[in-house]
C-alpha cells in the first residue's frame, strides 16, 4: 500500500508544481505586455490631438457586457471615439453578475483609472460604495443618481424621446394597437413606458397601448414570448426598452414579417435599425450615452470635472430622440414628430415621469 | 503521513486534479489559437486573485456562496434527488433574511444569527415544497424545483420592489447595522474586502452535512433511500420521509447561503434582472467535487476563483470574456468526463501495475 502510493502523489504533487511555474513566470511578463500595449494605443490615434495622452479612462459594464446592443455597446463606443480624438487610454470591464459591480470598480480605481464609468441604474450602490472608499478616485454614473462628490452622475429624459416615438406609432399604426415591452419594471424603465403611453396618446388618443413586462433584461426568450403574445393581439407596433430580452423582439418580428405579416420594431438607446435592418425597425429611440461619456471625459481631460453634480440630458441637448434617418417614417409623420419636438423643448407639452 | 499518502492515491482526488490541469490545458490553446499569451492570461490571473488583500478577500466572497450552494446540490444528490431548485431555495433565503435584516430591531447577538437561521429555514421550506409534492404525489423535483426557482425569482423582485423598496431606487432599504454579517476587523484589514461570517459557516457545514449523512442513521437512511429506495423500503425505512427531509436540507443550505451573500456582502438585496445563478454553478461545484463535502470546498474555489481571476484575465491581458468563459468551461468539462481523464492516464496506471508485479 505504502509503495503503491508513490507514483500517484508525485503525479499530482507535479500537476501542481507544473500550475505554479506555468503560471508564475506569467506575471512577470505580464507587466512588459500591458506596457507595450498602452504605448500602442496612444501610436495608433493618429488624427487626435493627444491632449488625453496622460489619461486613463475606464468603464465597468453592469450584466450586458460591451456587446449588449444597448447602452453599454453605446458608452464603450463613446470611449473608442474618445481615444480616437485625444489619444487617452481606455478600458472595458464586464461585470458577470451584481457581485462583481464592486470589485470591479476597485480594480479600475486601484489601477490608477482618471475616471471610471459604472454603466446603468444597477451600479448606484456599488459606484456609492466605491466613491466613499475612495476619496480622490474620480467616478461617473450613467442612468443613477450618485450622492457623493467625486462622483458624476449623467440622466437622460427617456420620457421625452420615448414621446415622440408613441407619437411615430400612433401615426403608423393600422390597427390602432400598439404595445410596450420593458426589461424589469423600475423609475427608469417606467420613464420610458410613460413617455410613450403620452406620446401615443396625444398623437392619436384612439388608440391603445399594451404593456408587458418581461422581468429580466437579458433573455431573449423572454422577450420573444412576450412580443408573440402581443402581435396576437392584434398589435402591430411594439417599442421596447428591455436591454437584451429585446432582442428576442426583433427575432418575432423577423419571423413574422417573412411569413408576410406587417409589424414593426420601435429599437431603444442605439439605431437599432442598423443592427437588425430596416425592414423590421420603424425607428428607434436613441439615448446618446456615447455623446454624454465623451462629454464628461473631456471635461475630466480639460480640467473641468464636476464631481457630486447630476446633469439631466434632454431632447433639448439632442441627448434623446429619433436617429438621424428614418427610412420607414413618412413625411408627414416626421413633420408632426417635429412639431413636437418642438413644444417639448419650448416647454409647452411637459412630459410626466410616472 | 500514511493517511495523507492514502488520501492522495484516492481516485477521487488525482482525476480531478489531473482534469484541472488538461481543461487549463485546453483552455491555453484556445488562448493561443485566439492570438492571447495563455501564461500572461493566467498569469494576470493568479495576480488578480493573489495580487492584494483586497482581491484575496474578495475572491474568498466570491467562493462562499458556491460551497453553500455546492453542498446544497450534493446532500440531495446523495440522497438520489436532483435538486436544480438550489438557485430559488438561495433567493427565498436571501429575502427572509434581509426581511429580517430591515424590519427588526434586535441587539446584534440576536438579530444577524436570526436572520440567518430564517433564511436557512425559508429556504429548506422552500425546497420542502417539492420535497412534498415528489413524496405524496410522485411529482419529479427537477420539474417542480425549476418552476419554483422562477416563482421564488418573482416573488423576491416583488418582495424588493414593493414591500422593502428604499424610494427611488431598485433596491431594498439597507439592513439594521446589527443584522450585518461582515467580520468588520478582517474587512478593515482586507481593504473593505467583504469578508463575512457566512466563509466559516459554509466550512462548518461541510462537516455537519459529513457528520449526518455518514455518522447518523437518518443519514444513512438517506444514502440508502437514495441507492435504492425500493430495497429501502422493503428494509422498512421511510422512503417518502427520507425524500422531503433531504430536500429541507439541501434548501436549508442554500437558503443559508443566500442570508450570508445579503447580510455579508450586499447588505440590501436589488431587483434582479436575472437568476443570479449561484445555484447552477452550485451544480458545477458539486460536480467538481464529487458530491463529496469536502472535495466541495476545493471545488467552490476553485470555480470562485476562475471566475473571480478571469477578471484579471480580461483586464491585465485583454482576454475577451467568451474565452474566458471557455476555459472555465473547458475545466468543468474535463471534470466531468472522468472516464476519458482515467483512460489518458492509463499508461501511468499499467506501468505501475507492472511495476508491482515486477516487486512481488
Amino acid at each position: 500500500m505504502k509503495w503503491t502510493s508513490k507514483p500517484t502523489h508525485v503525479l499530482s504533487v507535479s500537476a501542481l508544481a507544473l500550475m505554479l511555474v506555468v503560471t508564475g513566470c506569467g506575471s512577470k511578463s505580464n507587466n512588459a505586455e500591458g506596457n507595450t500595449g498602452g504605448a500602442a494605443n496612444t501610436e495608433n490615434a493618429v488624427t487626435s490631438d493627444n491632449s488625453g495622452k496622460d489619461f486613463k479612462i475606464g468603464m465597468v459594464t453592469d450584466g450586458g457586457g460591451v456587446n449588449d446592443k444597448s447602452f453599454n455597446q453605446s458608452a464603450w463606443e463613446g470611449l473608442q471615439k474618445l481615444q480616437k480624438e485625444t489619444g487617452a487610454e481606455v478600458k472595458p470591464l464586464e461585470s458577470k453578475g451584481e457581485s462583481d459591480f464592486e470589485p470591479n470598480l476597485n480594480q479600475m480605481v486601484k489601477a490608477g483609472y482618471n475616471l471610471t464609468w459604472g454603466m446603468g441604474f444597477m451600479m448606484n450602490k456599488a459606484l456609492t460604495t466605491v466613491a466613499k472608499q475612495n476619496p480622490d478616485a474620480k467616478l461617473a454614473s450613467i442612468d443613477s443618481e450618485v450622492d457623493a462628490p467625486n462622483v458624476a452622475s449623467v440622466m437622460f429624459a427617456e420620457n421625452e424621446g420615448s414621446f415622440l416615438v408613441g407619437v411615430v406609432a400612433a401615426l403608423t399604426t393600422k390597427t390602432n394597437k400598439v404595445g410596450f415591452i420593458g426589461g424589469v419594471e423600475g423609475d427608469l424603465i417606467k420613464r420610458f413606458e410613460t413617455g410613450f403611453v403620452e406620446g401615443v396618446k396625444a398623437a392619436n388618443p384612439d388608440v391603445k397601448v399594451e404593456i408587458s413586462y418581461v422581468g429580466d433584461f437579458t433573455k431573449p426568450d423572454l422577450g420573444k414570448a412576450a412580443a408573440a403574445t402581443l402581435y396576437n393581439n392584434g398589435v402591430d407596433i411594439i417599442y421596447h426598452a428591455a436591454g437584451g430580452s429585446g432582442n428576442g423582439l426583433f427575432t418575432e418580428a423577423k419571423d413574422r414579417v417573412s411569413k408576410g405579416e406587417k409589424v414593426w420594431v420601435i429599437g431603444v438607446d442605439k439605431d437599432q435599425s442598423i443592427e437588425f435592418g430596416n425592414d423590421i425597425t420603424l425607428t428607434s429611440m436613441v439615448k446618446r450615452v456615447d455623446e454624454a461619456v465623451i462629454i464628461v471625459s473631456k471635461e475630466l481631460i480639460d480640467g473641468k470635472f464636476e464631481g457630486g453634480k447630476t446633469r439631466l440630458l434632454t431632447l433639448k441637448d439632442g441627448a434623446v430622440g429619433l436617429p438621424e434617418n428614418n427610412p420607414n417614417v413618412s413625411e408627414e409623420i416626421m413633420a408632426k414628430v417635429k412639431e413636437y419636438e418642438a413644444k417639448i423643448t419650448n416647454g409647452d407639452i411637459k412630459v410626466p415621469f410616472k | 503521513m500514511q493517511v495523507l499518502s492514502k488520501i492522495f492515491t484516492k481516485q477521487s482526488t488525482y482525476v480531478p486534479l489531473v482534469a484541472i490541469v488538461l481543461g487549463l490545458l485546453v483552455g491555453a490553446i484556445v488562448m493561443w489559437l485566439g492570438g492571447y499569451d495563455p501564461i500572461v492570461a493566467y498569469g494576470a490571473m493568479l495576480d488578480k486573485i493573489f495580487g492584494s488583500t483586497y482581491d484575496f478577500g474578495e475572491a474568498i466572497r466570491q467562493v462562499t456562496p458556491l460551497i453553500f450552494t455546492g453542498l446544497a446540490v450534493a446532500f440531495a444528490f446523495r440522497a438520489g434527488l436532483f435538486n436544480i431548485g438550489v438557485e430559488g431555495q438561495f433567493i427565498t433565503g436571501m429575502t427572509a433574511a434581509t426581511w429580517i435584516g430591515i424590519n427588526l430591531n434586535l441587539p446584534w447577538f440576536i438579530h444577524m444569527p436570526l436572520a440567518v437561521i430564517v433564511g436557512g429555514i425559508a429556504g429548506a421550506l422552500w425546497a420542502g415544497i417539492a420535497g412534498w409534492l415528489k413524496a405524496s404525489r410522485g411529482v419529479n423535483e427537477v420539474i417542480s424545483t425549476i418552476m419554483l426557482n422562477w416563482i421564488a425569482y418573482y416573488f423576491a423582485n416583488f418582495m424588493v420592489r414593493v414591500v422593502m423598496v428604499e424610494p427611488g431606487q431598485n433596491r431594498t432599504k439597507d439592513i439594521q447595522g446589527t443584522a450585518s454579517a461582515s467580520i468588520d476587523w478582517l474587512v478593515t484589514l482586507m481593504d473593505n474586502a467583504r469578508v463575512h461570517w457566512g466563509t466559516v459557516v459554509a466550512i462548518l457545514c461541510s462537516f455537519v452535512f459529513y457528520y449526518v449523512l455518514w455518522k447518523t442513521r437518518q443519514g444513512y437512511e438517506l444514502r440508502a433511500s437514495g441507492f435504492n429506495p425500493d430495497a429501502a423500503h422493503y428494509a422498512g425505512m421511510n422512503v417518502k420521509g427520507s425524500i422531503v427531509k433531504a430536500m429541507m436540507f439541501s434548501g436549508g443550505l442554500a437558503g443559508l447561503g443566500g442570508a450570508f451573500e445579503s447580510l455579508g456582502v450586499f447588505k440590501s438585496m436589488a431587483v434582479m434582472n436575472a437568476l443570479p445563478g449561484y445555484g447552477f454553478d452550485g451544480i458545477a461545484v458539486s460536480l467538481l467535487g464529487g458530491n463529496n463535502p469536502f472535495g466541495i470546498i476545493f471545488g467552490g474555489i476553485l470555480f470562485g476563483f476562475l471566475s473571480y481571476g478571469s477578471t484579471g484575465m480580461s483586464f491585465e491581458a485583454d482576454v475577451p470574456n467568451e474565452i474566458i468563459r471557455i476555459v472555465i468551461g473547458a475545466v468543468i468539462f474535463f471534470v466531468a468526463i472522468h472516464g476519458i481523464v482515467k483512460w489518458f492516464l492509463k499508461p501511468f496506471f499499467r506501468k505501475r501495475r507492472e511495476d508491482k508485479k515486477e516487486a512481488a
